[in-house]
């Protein structure tokens, strides 16, 4: 008689777990705040950019180098298993949702769900559409003119820093990077919160604070990401390889302020 | 008071359900809600008619039998009551009222605006007491219980599982009755040694009777008549991780 494979405890809770509506959450919950803590530091990363094109590029260098190599692999696969965790929990949870609620109101009626929270699904394809382009433009570098990019004061490695700027010369680039980060924000103003309340760190010492917190967290990213290509378009941001005459100092404050 | 009424009419559980219309005439502003309901059937069985059929038991907000969604809102938009506790004065002369029944998959219309709301009745035997004799009453300060606690399971217990809370959700879910049953039984001393037990089965009777997820919209909340605040759906989510793993580590 052939035995049956036995789930273990672990599996068969785990598979409780994940087929409990608040297991699922939980999921979108620990996935999301891997992701807010990734896009903080990609944000920060990103501002180096105000420091000049060394510093910036230096960065760049000591991601791809760290661990050997290894390590930018470990974060890739890590946001990546996160990202698709966050989006194949949230889609299952939407379905079940959609199930649940099969008639609709006649006179259909919102009392106080503020519309960020109303909108989570369309903002959030929206930046899986914008990842998968953001992938192909500065990570995968589709444009070979972006991927040919050299540092002009260490032509051994890649200038992200001038691949940056000429990668927001498009404005249809620059609108869509825009309403992604926008739309990002507006994501991340409901569901910072909503961490916390899946988290059940929600109580009524903490309600406010964690509002507030959401927006912040929020505001600060919009304004982060958003500072570099609207910079860029106005002119504050320059590629200076042919003014500057390639010299490796660092532009000083007073540049800074210049540009 | 003259009002127009779209009402939801359904003649059974898998009849189709339309919109009609109604004129209430002459209602008083001083009559509630469901008076004005009693007043337009009334009109309508002289005529021959079907009278709109509604669940009602204590008209005083605390059985928590009457439902309906008023102008898609649990309850009607005021807050803090249930429906047969609004007036009639809150609405403007002329005005058009849409009434409809609550609506989720896991409360079935049975007719016109009444709902079957037994799954709820089904989560509490699932795991909504406590396994004790309770015998008499006991002595009030044989268990001691702090101020804070008893606030707390006091503002859970006031819950009068009317489902406004799982009409109100978008996604027709059942987390702020759940976490009040919850709250309620697991602050107290008395509920505390089953808590794991109690949340587990909740969720679990919660999810099989096919009510939606959570996604923190908070409109529970605001239509709930006894303001129950979706703390206690946070404190569900905690209860639930920390059981499911000590329910793992325990196997």
């Amino acid at each position: 008689m052939i035995k049956k494979p036995q789930m273990n405890a672990l599996g068969k809770t785990l598979l409780l777990f994940w087929n409990s509506s608040i297991g699922k959450k939980l999921v979108v919950a620990i996935t999301g705040l891997m992701l807010v803590g990734f896009l903080l530091g990609h944000m920060t990363g990103n501002l180096l950019i105000f420091q000049g094109r060394e510093d910036l590029n230096d960065y760049a260098e000591f991601l791809h180098h760290m661990l050997h190599g290894w390590g930018i692999w470990i974060a890739r696969l890590g946001i990546l298993g996160a990202f698709f965790l966050h989006i194949v929990a949230t889609v299952s949870l939407v379905q079940q949702n959609r199930a649940s609620r099969d008639s609709r109101y006649a006179c259909d009626t919102t009392v106080q769900a503020p519309v960020s929270s109303r909108i989570m699904i369309w903002t959030g394809l929206t930046v899986i559409a914008f990842v998968v382009f953001h992938i192909f433009h500065f990570t995968v570098r589709l444009d070979p003119d972006l991927a040919a990019m050299k540092d002009p004061g260490n032509p051994e490695r890649h200038d992200v820093y001038g691949m940056v700027i000429a990668g927001f010369q498009n404005p249809l680039v620059v609108i869509f990077y825009i309403l992604a980060i926008s739309f990002l924000c507006s994501h991340l103003s409901h569901g910072i919160g909503s961490i916390f309340q899946t988290l059940g760190l929600r109580t009524e010492k903490t309600r406010v604070a964690i509002r507030n917190l959401s927006v912040a967290i929020s505001v600060l990213l919009w304004v982060g990401f958003l500072s570099i290509p609207i910079l860029v378009v106005t002119g504050g941001l320059k590629d200076k390889t042919d003014s500057a005459s390639h010299s490796s100092e660092r532009p000083g404050p007073s540049a800074l302020a210049e540009n | 008071m003259n009002l127009t009424l779209k009402v939801w009419r359904q003649s059974g559980p898998n009849a189709t359900g339309r919109i009609e219309t109604y004129e209430a005439k002459e209602i008083p502003s001083e009559a509630s809600f469901l008076e004005m309901l009693d007043i337009v059937n009334t009109g309508i069985i002289k005529e021959g008619g079907d009278p709109i059929h509604f669940d009602h038991d204590c008209r005083e907000g605390i059985c928590g039998s009457c439902s309906l969604a008023i102008n898609g809102v649990p309850h009607s938009k005021e807050s803090g009551i249930t429906t047969c506790q609004v007036h009639m004065r809150k609405f403007r002369e002329g005005e058009t009222i849409w009434i409809e029944p609550f609506r989720a998959r896991a409360f079935p219309v049975i007719k016109d605006l009444m709902v079957d709301r037994s799954a709820f009745d089904r989560i509490i035997a699932a795991g909504g007491y406590i396994d004790v004799r309770t015998g008499s009453a006991p002595e009030a300060n044989s268990i001691p219980i702090g101020k804070e606690d008893a606030d707390e399971a006091f503002d859970a217990a006031t819950c009068i599982g009317c489902g406004a809370c799982v009409a109100a959700c978008k996604n027709a879910s059942a987390m702020l009755f759940v976490g009040a049953k919850a709250a309620h039984l697991n602050i107290l001393p008395q509920g505390h040694p089953e808590k794991d037990k109690r949340v587990l089965a909740l969720v679990r009777q919660m999810d099989a009777e096919g009510f939606g997820n959570c996604t923190n919209h908070y409109e529970c909340e605001a239509v709930c008549p006894k303001e129950i605040s979706a703390d206690v759906i946070s404190k569900l989510n905690r209860d639930y991780a920390a059981a499911i793993v000590r329910e793992a580590v325990a196997e």
